[in-house]
């Protein structure tokens, strides 16, 4: 068994997201086919690619019942019509749980345990609303080891505001409309809607339909609209449903191999895996967690965050995104972080939004061949953060 | 008024009930910027277990979204597709039998046509996207579409139409022709709806080219779309081979219909002529040829008679008349069966395939013993060899199965059945030592075909206990169970018995403790009319073709051989003992047993010179006419004479019995209606209506 391998990131597709709700994309259409539908368009994109050569389908979910349970990852996997062979399982790191798929199965190639494997993530927040079955353990406010903010993500997000009073509303309301702008433009350049798989979706009152762009996405965007909205999670706090993510729907997936195993199978890999990292903060302010682990991934890479060419760091809130940059020292507008738009556009459907992140890298590395290192990097709830620092291979 | 509001003036109110399939348009913007297609959604609102089907109101609706459709410029193309696992099932039935005169019959064929046109008529392309079930009217909205695309997963693909009494007249015998050939059509017109309605799948149905493409049904729809968008942009062509071969391909069907029908139903015939026309006729020629024949047909008696024995086969058949609550029944955790004969075998395969519980046979002699669970050791490696059973499963069928020379072992079991000699001593002699194994809650069935069950069960300590449970040959195929209810039997008894019947996906008919029971009475009855129009001196081959004109599966003498003489001859001695005066005994029939024949035919199926010399002798020939009123009037009477006995519930139930026990055809009715409509029988058994075009 070899003691390590190269990993690389070969390709990444997502379903169109959707708002949640009962009038989204996706209000009857289950979580599971959302995933299946990545999968086959996966082996589908890379005909080169022998089912029976996935060693692991590794998918995470945040709420891990109904269509969204039964170990989605090997469950999906034969939906999709994988060989038998093929096993899966499921993962969950909350917002992180794609990403951490891609990690672990990535660890599992390094030490040579498979080849090749698929990892992606799902949320259906209408179908599983954020917090559905949860049971927290008393012991965390009767010991005070959270804060009671800890559990609601947006408060955590005010709480960012505390700690960095530079951060202003303004500050994160102009923010996000630049990340609607960029959204638009990505889309009017036609960037985004290669790695879209069409999502058949149906409704009992409007029939079949098919899902081919993401529904969250509000072009046009300005400030004054955004400093009419609410700001549900304190009064004249900060945060409001124009400078956060919303609640989405939908699934991604890539395909993740050792690089000798790519080059066998005449795979064309987009990404190198140089390292990650995942770091723990305080829960309450959740949002700092992609300080700490790029810090972390960096060290362990050997570089200096002035050698990322590319950031796409999830916008969850984007206070949180502001926080990063402030603390690395990048300007808010920089071209090379989210030039796409991020999650405040797009959306962000939790567990399933890291390999977006990835997926959108993979195509900014094949426009920019000049860049050779990019990050992809989030915050995640119960105060933690992840990273991972990716190599051009374009 | 134009065409569309007659037909709803006339037709609007027709089934009040109608479950309307609707038909919901959503835009779809199509891959690779194909442009738009207006997607049409077929759903009735119910789950997949009442699936679509066209009535007027649904008709009108599709008709509604194509007028929609068809106002607009900014479509590149239509689509149609179904609820999730069906497509749609055709036309709806109870619709049809409401029609009560030709002109509504005409307005229901030509308010088909004029909506399903449409769709090939329409400026833009249109496309089917056949992502389940696509039956008669269904599978013609498809043929209607300039493209097709079929599910690998759709489990059922017809047209039905022919089995009931109609012809697929709503476009299929002309559009089916031109698409894969008049062969092809042939088979699934007419060939697989007269072979007990035999369907096909999705792959089938792509291979002979009635689906462009193939796609797997996990994301059947999208795939679908993403080739419709092909299509449209150029980048697929499709191909579409032309067909000869018209004439040769209808000839010889029509003789195929010939030998099997006789002239009896007019809807092949119909369906040939045309399949012929479709060779040179316009779409307008063709579609108003249709039209005819669908209102010519819809006022037949025979497609009523279909209507009505399908919906006996569908619905009575599910729900057996007079059967005690289902909650009554009591659990069968394991099955013995007395004899390890030929029936005791099939049997014990039987219940061992459905009821996956253990079965044991039991015999006096161990070679005999062997024979038979070898036998269903052997009849379970040919299912593994066919794939119908995993290794896995072919080990489980085999280990369920033993056999055991003590009837000890059925002390834990809850069911046993004898399939021993047809002989009451023998028969009470097994019970007995049966009763005194098993627990006070075992059901005792007998597989007799004439016996008394209330002789039968005289002498055990709790009769209440024994039931008939009466196969037909071969065990595995035919779909009948009589179930006899003995004097004694009780309601657990029975509901068991109807509960074991469903495990074993057979239909049972409740049916009382009477010599024969139902169809072996009957059959009695009939072969007995037509040797003894032979023995008195009719030509044995007149005789053998006077009743070709009702189109029966097979001719009397035919059945006797499949039977053999010997057996047949056993239930007419039974039948003459309990009632001499219609049921007489033939001297020759015996005399042919005796000699060993297998009956009347050699193995090449021409007649035996001696065996049919057995026969010869007497001297007042009737014609084939005489024959066959002859027989009609001795069945319509000794059905009678059943329902006023109360063998069965109702005529229904003897209908049922004859088209699943005997194989009576759906034109017939089974037989009353048929009886009703020759009038033949008299008073009706059938109120007029019921299974014939109300007055």
């Amino acid at each position: 068994m070899p003691s390590s391998r190269d990993v690389v990131f070969v390709d990444g597709v997502r379903t169109p997201f959707g708002r949640s709700g009962p009038k989204g994309l996706y209000a009857e259409t289950r979580a599971d086919d959302l995933v299946v539908r990545v999968i086959r368009e996966l082996i589908r994109r890379n005909p080169n690619l022998p089912p029976e050569r996935v060693d692991e389908v590794a998918i995470a979910a945040t709420t891990q019942i109904g269509d969204q349970g039964l170990t989605i990852g090997r469950s999906a996997a034969v939906l999709a019509g994988l060989p038998k062979t093929v096993p899966g399982y499921a993962i969950d790191r909350m917002c992180a749980g794609a990403m951490t798929a891609v990690t672990t199965v990535a660890g599992g190639i390094a030490f040579g345990a498979y080849d090749v494997a698929i990892a992606g993530g799902v949320e259906h927040m209408g179908r599983h609303p954020m917090g559905e079955g949860v049971d927290p353990n008393p012991r965390f406010l009767s010991e005070k080891l959270v804060d009671p903010s800890a559990l609601v993500m947006g408060m955590t997000a005010e709480n960012l505001h505390d700690r960095y009073p530079q951060i202003t509303k303004e500050r994160a309301d102009a923010y996000a409309v630049l990340s609607q702008e960029r959204a638009a433009k990505a889309y009017a350049d036609g960037k985004i809607q290669p790695d879209l798989v069409p999502t058949a979706i149906r409704t009992a009152e409007k029939g079949w339909g098919l899902a081919v762009e993401d529904e969250a996405p509000r072009p046009g965007t300005t400030m004054e609209a955004l400093s009419g909205l609410k700001t549900p999670f304190r009064p004249h706090g900060h945060v409001t449903a124009g400078n956060s993510s919303g609640i989405n729907d939908g699934a991604t997936g890539c395909v993740v191999a050792a690089a000798d195993v790519a080059a066998e199978l005449g795979l064309t890999p987009k990404m190198r895996l140089v390292s990650y990292a995942f770091a723990g903060v305080d829960p309450e302010v959740m949002g700092v967690g992609p300080i700490p682990s790029t810090e972390r991934a960096l060290r362990l890479a050997g570089l200096d965050i002035s050698d990322i060419g590319l950031f796409e760091i999830n916008e969850a809130f984007a206070v949180q995104v502001l926080a990063f940059l402030d603390h690395f020292g990048i300007a808010e507008d920089d071209p090379r972080v989210n030039p796409y738009g991020g999650a405040i556009a797009y959306g962000h459907p939790l567990a399933s939004s890291g390999v977006r992140l990835m997926t959108q890298l993979a195509r900014q590395f094949g426009e920019r061949p000049d860049v050779r290192y990019g990050i992809t990097t989030m915050c995640v709830g119960m105060g933690m953060g992840g990273t991972v620092i990716w190599e051009n291979l374009a | 008024m134009s065409g569309i509001e007659t037909w709803r003036a006339l037709l609007g109110e027709r089934n009040p009930d109608e479950v309307v399939t609707t038909a919901l348009v959503r835009d779809v913007q199509l891959p690779g910027g194909a442009g738009t297609m207006a997607l049409i959604t077929l759903d009735n609102g119910f789950d997949h277990t009442k699936p679509n089907t066209f009535g007027t109101r649904g008709l009108l609706a599709l008709n509604g979204a194509l007028s929609e459709i068809a106002t607009r410029t900014d479509l590149a193309a239509v689509g149609v597709t179904g609820k999730p696992f069906v497509f749609a099932v055709g036309a709806d039935l109870k619709g049809a039998a409401e029609v009560t005169s030709r002109e509504e019959a005409l307005a229901i064929a030509q308010l088909g046509h004029h909506v399903f046109r449409r769709l090939g008529e329409l400026p833009i392309p249109s496309f089917a996207f056949v992502n389940g079930a696509a039956m008669g009217g269904g599978l013609e909205v498809a043929l209607h579409c300039a493209y097709r695309t079929i599910s690998s997963g759709v489990p059922a693909l017809a047209l039905p139409e022919c089995s009931l009494g109609l012809v697929p007249g709503w476009g299929g015998t002309q559009l089916l022709p031109r698409l894969i050939g008049p062969a092809n059509a042939i088979k699934l017109i007419i060939e697989n709806p007269l072979a007990q309605n035999r369907m096909i799948k999705g792959a089938q149905a792509y291979e002979l080219g009635i689906a462009d493409a193939m796609f797997e049904p996990a994301d059947f729809l999208e795939e679908s779309l993403r080739w419709a968008a092909r299509v449209l942009k150029g980048e697929v062509s499709v191909e579409r081979p032309s067909h000869d071969g018209w004439e040769k391909a209808v000839a010889d069907a029509r003789f195929l219909v010939d030998m099997k029908l006789h002239g009896a139903a007019p809807a092949p015939y119909r369906a040939l002529d045309l399949i012929a026309l479709a060779e040179t006729a316009t779409p307008d020629e063709g579609f108003a040829a249709e039209d005819e024949a669908l209102a010519d047909l819809l006022m037949s008696d025979e497609l009523r008679a279909g209507l009505y024995a399908f919906d006996l086969v569908q619905r009575r058949a599910k729900r057996p008349v007079g059967a005690p609550d289902r909650s009554l029944a009591r659990k069968v955790g394991k099955v013995g069966v007395v004899g390890a004969g030929l029936m005791a075998s099939q049997m014990a395969l039987l219940f061992a395939r459905r009821l996956e519980v253990p079965v044991v046979l039991t015999d006096l002699d161990q070679a005999r013993l062997d024979k038979g669970v070898g036998y269903v050791h052997a009849e379970v490696d040919k299912l593994l060899a066919k794939g119908r059973v995993s290794a896995d499963q072919a080990n489980r069928l085999k280990a369920l199965v033993t056999g055991s020379l003590t009837k000890d072992a059925f002390a834990d079991a809850d069911f046993v059945i004898e399939a021993v000699f047809e002989d009451m001593a023998v028969k009470k002699q097994v019970f007995a030592e049966v009763e005194a194994v098993v627990s006070a809650e075992c059901v005792l069935a007998t597989n007799t075909s004439s016996l008394s069950l209330t002789e039968m069960g005289a002498d055990l300590a709790r009769p209440e206990r024994l039931v008939g449970f009466h196969f037909f040959n071969p065990v595995a195929v035919m779909p009948l169970l009589e179930i006899i209810r003995g004097a004694a039997t009780d309601d657990a008894t029975l509901a068991t018995a109807f509960a074991v019947g469903k495990s074993l996906k057979k239909s049972s008919v409740l049916v009382k403790d009477a010599p024969a029971f139902v169809v072996n009475r009957l059959l009695t009855r009939f072969m007995g009319e037509v040797i003894s129009a032979v023995d008195e001196g009719t030509p044995l081959e007149t005789a053998e073709h006077a009743l070709d004109g009702l189109g029966l599966p097979m001719t009397p003498f035919a059945l006797l051989q499949l039977v053999g003489p010997a057996v047949g001859l056993h239930v007419a001695e039974t039948l003459h003992e309990a009632f001499p005066d219609r049921f007489g005994l033939s001297e020759n029939l015996a005399k042919l047993v005796a000699a060993g024949k297998p009956g009347v035919y050699r193995p090449d199926f021409t007649l035996d010179p001696e065996a049919v010399a057995l026969f010869e002798g007497g001297a007042a020939p009737s014609t084939a006419e005489q024959v066959r009123e002859r027989v009609l009037r001795a069945l319509a009477t000794e059905i009678r004479i059943m329902l006023d006995e109360g063998v069965v519930a109702a005529p229904e139930d003897i209908d049922l019995c004859m088209i699943l026990g005997a194989g009576w055809p759906f034109h017939l009715g089974g037989i009353t209606p048929y009886l009703d409509r020759t009038g033949i029988s008299q008073p009706r058994f059938l109120a007029p209506g019921v299974a014939s075009v109300p007055a």
